[in-house]
């Protein structure tokens, strides 16, 4: 459980570090908190022959910023510090949701953007920024642009992001005052068997562990729309789903899941 | 002073809290080469080639050697019975021809540092010819199946019919009622926290192979290392850092810190092999996969007439020494009866090999499936015959003590019924009961688990010879020698491995020669510092190991005694230790400090009486002729199931244990609370699992489900003690009754829960989807 040989870059600003990643092509990686891609460069599952740490550009890159109903985070902002940030009850939902998010020392090293770019399809920031409409600001060498968070999500942790792009900044633009997020995972800090979220503002609801990616399930966010029941709700998306089977269970498995969390997420995010 | 019955704060945690403990891995030495090992990527098959040319190109690699290249012997377990009961098999320490296992060692590769070693394993090319692997009793006990090893036909390595009552199919016939319950377990990992590990030096001064490992069993370690190398054991010297768990797990002799051995010895380098995590996982040795089938017949008032047992051991691809493949098939066959009164007995059990990494003793070994099959009898049949479980374990549980079982078992006396009782009482002080029923008006699932059971500690060798193990261990060695300081050093044979053996053997000692904690030093773990040892399991330490403390404690106080006496012109009669010092019983006189007789002792032995030796040294030994000594528990669980997503959340974990006289309280609840984690975590959460081909699905802690504190709940521990009469301290072992006795009060916690949907749960563990579709199902 050693990476395979790698050659160590550290990026001293964001231009560089782009520059750099174009000169050195796929093999190439961006290294922001490790979280992920540490542990499958032990596995040697991946093997990147270049990795740029951007860990000297959290000056620039980690901030939480709420100005008048929209919320900037920098893209190396840390899920502690979302968790540990004075956010308003616009946003109070992403510091609730970082509870789920790994363990406390997995959140002090683990990145928004790093999370987003990883593109793992149960990850609370994935869900957060489908559920609430996120702009990821990405920069390339061709400059910045901004890839609405629905559109980010390809595949099975493939994004649209181009290889040397970075994400440097995540926009929230709306304020969530009655959204949540919750999920099932046999162990806390486990990747959700399920996981739930739903804006109840946007009238969103959006699934982790039933596809490739965070999945918007349209047949729920219907029934809201109508004024249906939140058991109603959820039992609209969990016939809308076609979940996988593993080790943590069947396709029925997750859709009595999908049931219970839904219902579970609709109704913290009326309290709320 | 007296010190045992104290909890006197864990003399080892000042160094291992602050980081400052020395463990395998943080020995550092210069020349060391770090080891890996090309493993088998397939579960069953032939090697028809190995090449490691690529290895030996990768920089930073030093050499590479196959089985061919290093000539060792193999490692061969074996049990004295005829072989109708039981085929030894040989486990190489490098594989040759044959793989039986994904992770199966073929080659080790050593370089100059820990990545280029696995740049080195990762060139290696080996080709097989693939066989289909048999993954499970099914396959491996199906006429014609493919054969693991050619010697063991059917896949089978022990068969014995240990007991079988004559006439017990009549009483089965004319029972009033007969039950049956048939369940598995799933495999398990003993999961240390350190995972395990070797350096190894020659030393060609002392000409001696220096092998630093964290082992249970560091004398057995020596044995297959000079064995397997053809080595004189005085050219072997096996030393036992600090270490970070075991569990059973390093209680058996592996295979890889044989092969560092012989590279090192090859190569006149040092070399460091530490397992990783994934290797850990999936390559190292498992446990726990049974399967029962048992009837149990009772008459109209709940009394148990006979027990009728068939247990299928899977364990893997090879037998451990020195325990062999025997080690849970005869643990459950010679154990089942338990805490109750079975007066007819008759039970096959047997180990099948299978294309899975080996099975070794894992933390109780058998007995969490037994007790789980015992009182899931006692639950069915309280069920059937509609009886109170709790009342129905009181009329079948031994209350008369000494006493000789059907399993030819002799109990020394415990506290069966006063446990039980107290664990109910405080369950049903608390109000449980009333919430359980209220719980049940609102439509929820809450339910009430028992679980009441002994667990064998002190096998002497007695009680390993019923086994018939070419190895007997059983007893065990102590030396106690005081310095010029007055201060003692006491060298055991046994091995802590988290135990707290230099808290509880030193308070043995203390109490034993009048001295406090801080003079006395427990050394463990060097074969040359100590004659002979069986090392840590089976709950041995604190009964044998600390007999043997006490017992040479006692013979060093007597001559402490004796050349007080001697000095102070008196008898021994007249004289006592107290404080670190001899003095008079009348209090006449000048007391003599330890200090000033150990300064007779060597450096004037011209004042010693005529017929003393010089220096202050004793030996004693301690072993166990007769059964061992029994502890016992009952466990209660309440627990609350969860509809919607089959969670299984603990309301209430009580514990109540009697483990004879408690050296250290504290130490003591240490060892309930970390075994009940393990035994819940065998209940609800980790299963080694591998797909069709053979290949294991849990290669980390992603899909091997080992839980962390979030999910182990709090777990009150009350204490009853009835002394053990033998043991020179009046304690029983304590290191495995927790695992033990949760799997069983868990489940039967759950089917208590579970009862309006009719649904009876017999298999571990039980998974959050396997609750939520039995409670789905029934609404």
């Amino acid at each position: 459980m050693k990476p395979a040989p790698f050659t160590y870059h550290r990026a001293r600003d964001v231009a560089g570090a782009i520059a750099l990643l174009a000169e050195l092509g796929e093999d190439a990686k961006y290294l922001a908190g490790g979280q992920s891609l540490v542990a499958m460069m032990n596995f040697r599952l991946a093997r990147p022959a270049h990795l740029v740490d951007l860990g000297g550009l959290r000056g620039e890159l980690a901030y939480v910023r709420e100005d008048d109903g929209v919320l900037r985070l920098g893209a190396l902002t840390t899920h502690h510090q979302v968790e540990s940030a004075p956010l308003g009850p616009d946003f109070a939902v992403l510091r609730e949701a970082m509870s789920w998010i790994g363990h406390l020392p997995i959140r002090t090293r683990g990145t928004v953007g790093g999370s987003l770019a990883h593109g793992e399809a149960t990850a609370e920031w994935c869900l957060l920024a489908v559920l609430l409409g996120a702009e990821v600001v990405v920069q390339g060498v061709g400059g910045r642009r901004t890839v609405p968070a629905e559109e980010l999500f390809l595949g099975f942790f493939t994004t649209a992001l181009e290889p040397e792009e970075m994400i440097v900044e995540v926009v929230f633009p709306r304020p969530a005052p009655h959204a949540a997020l919750t999920e099932f995972a046999q162990r806390r800090g486990d990747f959700a068997t399920v996981a739930a979220a739903v804006d109840l503002d946007a009238g969103r609801v959006v699934l982790g562990g039933v596809a490739p990616v965070p999945l918007r399930v349209p047949e729920a966010e219907a029934v809201l729309a109508r004024g249906g029941t939140f058991a109603e709700c959820a039992e609209a998306a969990a016939a809308a789903i076609d979940p996988p089977a593993d080790g943590d269970g069947g396709a029925g498995y997750r859709r009595a899941l999908t049931r219970t969390l839904l219902v579970q997420a609709c109704e913290e995010a009326m309290r709320r | 002073m007296t010190w045992v019955g104290r909890s006197a704060a864990r003399r080892e945690d000042p160094r291992l809290l602050t980081g400052n403990g020395t463990f395998v891995d943080d020995i550092h030495l210069p020349r060391m080469l770090h080891a890996q090992f090309v493993r088998s990527t397939i579960a069953n098959g032939t090697v028809t080639g190995v090449d490691l040319s690529g290895t030996l190109a990768v920089p930073g690699v030093v050499a590479a050697f196959t089985a061919a290249d290093l000539e060792m012997g193999d490692i061969t377990a074996v049990l004295e019975r005829p072989p109708s009961e039981f085929v030894p098999t040989a486990m190489p320490v490098l594989a040759r021809d044959r793989v039986r296992f994904v992770g199966e060692p073929i080659a080790i590769v050593l370089a100059e540092d820990p990545y280029s070693v696995e740049d080195g394993v990762e060139a290696a090319q080996v080709t097989y010819e693939a066989h289909p692997p048999v993954l499970g009793e099914e396959a491996a006990l199906a006429p014609g199946a493919p054969l693991v090893h050619a010697a063991a036909a059917a896949n089978t390595l022990v068969d014995v019919s240990m007991f079988a009552t004559e006439g017990i199919d009549d009483i089965f016939a004319a029972a009033h009622r007969v039950v049956r319950v048939r369940s598995r377990t799933g495999r398990q990992n003993a999961l240390p926290l350190e995972t395990r590990g070797a350096v190894a030096t020659w030393d060609a001064r002392e000409e001696q192979l220096l092998v630093r490992t964290c082992t249970q069993v560091p004398h057995q370690v020596r044995t297959v290392v000079a064995g397997c190398l053809g080595l004189g054991e005085r050219a072997v010297r096996v030393v036992v850092p600090d270490m970070g768990g075991g569990f059973g797990l390093k209680c058996v002799v592996g295979r890889e810190e044989i092969a560092a051995a012989a590279a090192a010895l090859r190569l006149r380098r040092p070399v460091k092999w530490i397992e990783d995590r994934r290797d850990a996982l999936t390559a190292s040795f498992l446990a726990r996969e049974q399967r029962y089938d048992v009837c149990a017949a009772f008459d109209e008032d709940g009394r148990i007439l006979a027990l009728d047992a068939d247990v299928v051991c899977d364990m893997g691809a090879y037998s451990c020494y020195p325990f062999t493949a025997g080690i849970e098939p005869l643990m459950a066959s010679a154990e089942l009866p338990g805490v109750y009164r079975v007066p007819a007995y008759r039970v096959r059990g047997r180990a099948i090999t299978t294309n899975k990494a080996p099975s070794a003793p894992y933390r109780g070994v058998s007995r969490p499936q037994i007790v789980m099959v015992m009182e899931r009898v006692f639950e069915r049949a309280a069920r059937e015959l509609d009886l109170d479980p709790v009342e129905i374990r009181r009329r079948n549980l031994i209350t008369e003590f000494p006493y000789t079982g059907i399993n030819d078992v002799t109990y020394d006396p415990g506290s069966y019924l006063e446990a039980l009782n107290l664990c109910e009482r405080m369950l049903r002080d608390e109000g449980w009961y009333e919430r359980k029923e209220q719980a049940a008006a609102e439509g929820r699932f809450l339910g009430i688990g028992y679980s009441c059971f002994n667990e064998r500690t002190g096998y002497g060798s007695g009680a390993f010879a019923k086994r018939k193990m070419a190895v007997v261990p059983g007893f065990d060695l102590a030396q106690i020698t005081m310095d010029l300081t007055g201060g003692v050093t006491v060298t055991t044979g046994t091995m802590s491995h988290g135990q707290s053996h230099e808290t509880t053997l030193a308070q043995i000692a203390a109490g034993r020669l009048g001295l406090d904690l801080a003079q006395i030093k427990i050394h463990q773990g060097d074969t040359d510092r100590i004659t002979y040892g069986f090392g840590t399991f089976a709950s041995r330490s604190a009964t044998i190991g600390g007999s043997a403390v006490a017992r040479a404690a006692t013979k060093l106080a007597d001559r402490l005694l004796h050349l007080g006496a001697h000095l102070l012109e008196t008898t021994p009669d007249d004289v006592e230790l107290h404080d670190g010092h001899v003095r008079r019983r009348d209090g006449g006189g000048r007391a003599l400090a330890y200090r000033e007789l150990a300064e007779v002792a060597y450096l004037k032995a011209n004042l010693l009486p005529k017929d003393a030796e010089p220096g202050l040294t004793a030996t004693a030994s301690f072993d166990v002729h007769g059964d061992g000594t029994f502890s016992n528990a009952a466990h209660g669980a309440v627990v609350e199931l969860h509809p919607g997503t089959g969670r299984v959340e603990f309301l209430r974990y009580v514990c109540v244990e009697d483990c004879g006289v408690a050296i250290n309280p504290q130490v003591v609840e240490g060892q309930c609370r970390g075994g009940i984690a393990q035994g819940i975590a065998g209940a609800l959460f980790e299963e080694v699992t591998y797909d069709e081909q053979g290949e294991p699905l849990c290669a980390s802690f992603i899909d091997y489900k080992v839980p962390t504190a979030n999910e182990i709940p709090d777990i009150e521990i009350h204490h009853l003690e009835t002394p053990c009469a033998f043991t020179e301290s009046g304690a029983k072992g304590a290191g495995e009754g927790g695992t033990i006795g949760a799997p069983a009060a868990v489940l039967n916690a759950v089917n208590d829960a579970l009862r309006p949907t009719g649904v009876e749960l017999e298999d571990t563990p039980i998974r959050p989807e396997t609750v939520q579709r039995a409670i789905g199902a029934y609404a």
